[in-house]
């Protein structure tokens, strides 16, 4: 009578995707994710300046858009469950953590997927006033998609760490923001004069910002992919221990 | 059939179960009584999977908590303390997630759906979101979730907690009515509800389980089991008749009550009445009220308890 584990994942993924519409939030945040990224590209990207029919400029913005975006969405993932205490009853259920864990992601991250797709309008009129390089343009948008997986996986793991969805949120905020800057020419240039070259490659190929401006230069390289996918493999791995650990308390 | 053995739970210092072994047989309704914070919640969330065991092993239908735990899970249905469920769904998506958990799919997850419902008289609010239900709906379909799958083991934390007495009686009627080769276990400070519908009692107090027996049992610890309530229709012969009645063997004392007069039999199996009745008719008095009392189950919870509490200070 037991579903198999990938119909349990996909229960999971449903129930979860349909909370996000389910409440004003769904609404607002691509909406706000909408505005935001129309604002950046023509007003702070100066798209029209530049004389260039791309979406750099629409790309460029996207780690910052998500470090406060992405945290918004990711906080009430596991906070929600531990304060209404509805994770009693699903962790009862004949569920395995693996599943709700991965589960609750894949939700996420589909619906970041959706805000994305909903940019298309930009496309269309990059495509309308000029000849951009559509295949620089799908892989920047598989590389966001991945880079919005990889900082929905980190905000798992923070909002299975509280509570508190402010907490949650600003703890996501902050270790994206690591995870930004890693990869900031000016925080690379501060450590350059007196780390050996090694730790500065290193930091900076842990950088979210070194594999998405590689991924939206049209390179789908495997290792830039497979950086954010183990990022999210990682991350889940934690979010499953902290789970545990907040569990028995 | 449910075993528990040994078990222990430990949160840093505190001991919140402390060495509990108990097993429950199909058709037995065990009630848990015990104060608040006496580990009757983090027994049951022990046995439901939730939290893991310190020490000691819980095995449902012969599969390990530990070990085998969504093969013990299937066997359970349970209401977590305080009915959580997920606010910004209505009623039906809930239940329609649940049957799906656990593993319904087509015409049959509605059916279920539909049974529940009808079972919790829910038909009223299944589309509206649960956030806007009243405290009773809220509970109701907590229970609902539980019993979705017809499990053999039903778990209840404070089923009736917060519900009117109507719904009280509901819930009590819809345990009454499950099929008698189920296992329940609820949790509950109200005592008239484990004389309502358990079979079987256990007090727990400070993680330990201090008495397990039949609610009529645990009644008969009661120094009030078999004691005799008497009103006279005339208040002034009550004077007489309780100095009467002191004198009497087997009544170790008599009290006042507010209209009447209360024989407490001394210590053991002492049947009262027939004395109590003898001495009435030879003396001629008129009475209008005469009644054997069960024994008063607040009193044995309070005394069990208190003296653990006692005992560890």
């Amino acid at each position: 009578m037991s579903a198999s584990n990938l119909e349990m994942l996909n229960i999971i993924v449903k129930r979860e995707f349909g909370s996000y519409f389910a409440t004003p939030i769904a609404y607002v945040f691509i909406l706000i994710f909408l505005m935001l990224s129309g604002v950046f590209t023509f007003y702070i990207g100066n798209f029209y300046e530049r004389g260039q029919a791309d979406l750099t400029p629409f790309f460029s913005f996207h780690p910052w858009l998500y470090l406060f975006l992405v945290p918004a969405v990711s906080m009430r993932l596991w906070s929600e469950e531990r304060k209404s205490g509805s994770i009693e009853l699903l962790m009862t259920l004949p569920i395995t953590r693996r599943d709700v864990v991965v589960g609750k992601f894949l939700a996420a991250w589909f619906f970041t997927g959706i805000a994305l797709v909903l940019t298309f309008p930009l496309w269309i009129t990059v495509n309308y006033l000029g000849d951009p390089d559509n295949g620089v343009v799908a892989a920047s948008y598989i590389g966001s998609w991945l880079m919005a997986g990889g900082f929905l996986a980190i905000g798992s793991c923070t909002s299975a760490m509280s509570k508190s969805q402010v907490i949650a949120f600003i703890l996501c905020g902050l270790v994206c923001l690591l995870f930004i800057l890693a990869g900031f020419p000016m925080v690379l240039g501060a450590f350059k004069g007196w780390l050996p070259t090694i730790f500065v490659d290193t930091l900076a190929s842990l950088s979210f910002l070194t594999h998405f401006s590689a991924i939206s230069k049209g390179v789908l390289s495997l290792k830039d992919v497979c950086y954010f996918l183990s990022m999210i493999i990682v991350w889940l791995l934690a979010t499953m221990v902290v789970v545990d650990l907040k569990q028995g308390e | 059939m449910i075993e528990i053995k040994h078990l222990k739970k430990q949160f840093g210092e505190l001991v919140a179960v402390d060495d509990i072994s108990f097993s429950v047989a199909p058709g037995e309704i065990l009630g848990f009584l015990g104060p608040n914070g006496a580990g009757k919640s983090t027994t049951m969330k022990v046995i439901t999977g939730f939290l893991p065991p310190s020490a000691g092993s819980v095995t449902i239908y012969g599969s390990s908590i530990e070990t085998d735990t969504l093969a013990a899970q299937r066997h359970i249905g349970y209401l977590p303390e305080g009915a959580p469920c997920y606010e910004e769904m209505t009623p039906r998506s809930f239940l329609k997630f649940i049957a799906e958990v656990r593993g319904y799919t087509g015409d049959e997850r509605l059916s279920r759906v539909q049974d529940v419902a009808q079972t919790l008289s829910l038909q009223s609010v299944l589309d509206q979101r649960i956030e806007t239900l009243s405290k009773g709906f809220k509970r109701r379909v907590g229970l609902a979730q539980a019993i979705i799958h017809d499990p053999s083991v039903l778990i209840l934390d404070e089923p009736t907690d917060g519900l009117d007495p109507n719904q009280k009686h509901q819930v009590r009627e819809m345990i009454r009515g499950l099929s008698k080769d189920k296992i329940v276990i609820i949790s509950t400070h109200i005592l008239e509800e484990v004389t309502a519908v358990c079979s079987r009692a256990a007090i727990i107090a400070k993680g330990k389980i201090v008495a397990d027996c039949s609610p009529e049992e645990l009644a008969a610890k009661s120094k009030y089991h078999h004691a005799i309530t008497l009103q006279a229709s005339d208040p002034a012969d009550h004077d007489a008749i309780g100095s009467y009645m002191e004198n009497l063997d087997g009544v170790s004392a008599v009290q006042r009550e507010d209209e009447g007069l209360l024989l407490i039999p001394s210590a053991g199996e002492v049947n009262l009445m027939p004395l109590v009745l003898s001495g009435i008719r030879e003396k001629g008095w008129q009475i209008t009220s005469l009644f054997q009392q069960k024994g008063r189950l607040d009193e044995v919870f309070r005394d069990i308890t208190v003296e653990v509490d006692n005992v560890s200070e």
